[in-house]
């Protein structure tokens, strides 16, 4: 198994990485005790990610592909982050390895998720 | 931190870099002596001469007579077939289709035994383990039935190094006169290997786990041990085992076991020292480490750890970068989606098992590696939970 050298240089030097302790969106993937699990926290300015942050415990892949996905999705509004996929993710890393494709590469339902989030608080906000 | 020069070679337990000496020994029989041990002209003879040679040497230190030495291709092929061997033989006598082994077997046993139950009607017993990974032979003795025809009980951990108890354990399985085997194949090289100490009528042994070279093992099987051939064909290895001999790989197993034991008092010696230096410094330096194993039940050169918060494979590749060598039995490193069995058999949950690290030494590892290892892991460790969300820093 090897990863390719965009892998290493995202987990190597994994941008985005930390907590936004006043987040307006949070999404949670993976379970431990499976060995992935994937925080993250966005920031929403006018329907669009002005900042986004994660913490993951897991594999190589995993990381790096948190990494990646924040990267992809920073500065983006909400719908064109909510195209983002998994596969897209793992294209843009030139790829990852076969067994390495279900189980640590969950980024991308993380955003959707911290998405999902902030438009269920924003929602209620406006007494929806 | 500099990366060095050198790689630094912490995967002993994985495999070993073949001694020069070693090398030097096979030489003469790739091109020189090249000929089939089994033909009547000199080239033949000298090929067996060589073979036979290299059994006598095996069989004085495992005090056993060299008749009782087949050699094999692998550690796994050697595990195969004192399984598979001993269990078809004992069922074709009508002795029952029972064996007993353990949780935390390699996965050339664990495997095996799970074929054996799952097409070829055998009953399988998994004695669990303690928290250190430890055999209880009461255990043995109270899972041993009417029908049992084989225990097999490793000699010591391959992923935490604990040694087991297994002249006792031979002890229980000779006074019901069942077969008794063990997967040597980690303590080969450091352990003691009387057969008759041990108490054991089949042992396994991979030739690169002590400096030797791969694609060659042996199985020692006590004379009178019914075997059925697993690998059926010419009539080598005494009908035991079919298959032209390799025989530079045999003379190369036997030159490197000679070496390892002829050494193995003062190699064993310098080595724990570091082990012991190794893990006393990973957990004063690293808060939330735990060693895995038997604090002193533990082979002269491993140390394992499991590190809660993180995962292992994330470790290994920031080692990598490093410049050393180790391994993990977190479900990414090992290509499976389960954490290593071993640890989840000690009763340690699936989170912090994926958290694990192996380091084990080697001859040519020195303090300054030791050292090395304990000045860059703590920074690793504390990388990979400043950006875990299981991680609360206190």
């Amino acid at each position: 198994m090897e990863y390719s050298e965009t892998v290493m240089d995202h987990f190597m030097n994994p941008r985005n990485v930390g907590v936004i302790e006043d987040a307006d969106g949070v999404g949670k993937k993976g379970n431990p005790v499976c060995g992935d699990l994937m925080e993250i926290f966005i920031k929403v300015e006018d329907e669009r990610i002005v900042d986004i942050k994660f913490r993951t415990f897991g594999c190589g892949a995993a990381i790096a592909t948190s990494s990646m996905a924040t990267e992809m999705v920073k500065g983006k509004t909400l719908d064109e982050a909510e195209e983002l996929t998994n596969r897209a993710v793992a294209q843009a890393l030139g790829g990852l390895p076969p067994i390495k494709m279900h189980c640590s590469n969950l980024a991308a339902d993380a955003i959707h998720t911290a998405i999902a989030d902030y438009r269920r608080r924003h929602n209620e906000h406006k007494g929806l | 931190m500099e990366k060095p020069a050198k790689v630094i070679y912490l995967d002993h337990a994985a495999t070993t870099a073949v001694d020069p000496r070693v090398v030097e020994a096979m030489y003469p029989y790739w091109s020189e002596r090249y000929g089939n041990a089994s033909s009547i002209y000199s080239l033949g003879r000298e090929a067996a001469k060589a073979m036979e040679d290299a059994r006598k040497t095996v069989a004085d230190i495992l005090h056993c007579e060299p008749q009782e030495v087949i050699f094999t291709s692998c550690g796994s092929e050697s595990d195969n077939l004192a399984l598979r061997g001993v269990a078809f033989a004992q069922r074709h006598r009508g002795k029952g289709r029972h064996i007993i082994t353990t949780a935390i077997e390699h996965h050339a046993i664990g495997h095996t035994c799970e074929q054996l139950e799952k097409y070829f009607d055998f009953e399988v017993t998994y004695l669990p383990v303690d928290q250190y990974a430890m055999v209880d032979p009461d255990d043995v003795r109270r899972a041993i039935r009417k029908d049992t025809i084989l225990i097999s009980v490793m000699a010591a951990n391959n992923e935490v190094g604990t040694i087991q108890p297994i002249a006792e354990i031979g002890k229980i399985a000779r006074e019901h006169g069942i077969p008794f085997h063990t997967d040597a194949v980690q303590a080969g090289g450091t352990l003691p290997l009387d057969v008759n100490e041990l108490q054991v009528d089949l042992l396994s042994l991979s030739a690169h786990k002590f400096y030797g070279p791969k694609g060659v093992g042996m199985l020692y099987v006590r004379k009178g041990t019914p075997l059925l051939p697993i690998q059926t064909g010419g009539g080598h290895e005494r009908q035991r085992r079919a298959g032209t001999e390799n025989v530079a790989g045999i003379v190369g197993l036997a030159t490197a076991l000679k070496l390892a034991y002829d050494h193995a008092a003062e190699n064993n010696s310098r080595i724990t020292a570091l082990r012991e230096q190794l893990i006393q410094g990973v957990l004063e330096r690293i808060p939330d480490a735990q060693l895995t194993g038997h604090p002193s039940q533990r082979l002269p050169n491993s140390a394992s750890f499991v590190f809660k918060y993180i995962e292992g494979e994330s470790i290994l590749l920031h080692l990598d970068a490093l410049g050393i060598c180790a391994s993990s039995g977190s479900a990414c490193s090992s290509g499976s989606l389960e954490p290593s069995h071993v640890l989840l058999a000690m009763g340690i949950p699936p989170e912090i098992a994926h958290g694990s690290l192996r380091l084990t030494l080697g001859r040519e590892n020195t303090e300054e590696d030791v050292n090395y290892v304990l000045e860059v892991l703590p920074g690793i460790v504390e990388k990979l939970r400043m950006m875990s969300p299981l991680y609360q820093k206190q």
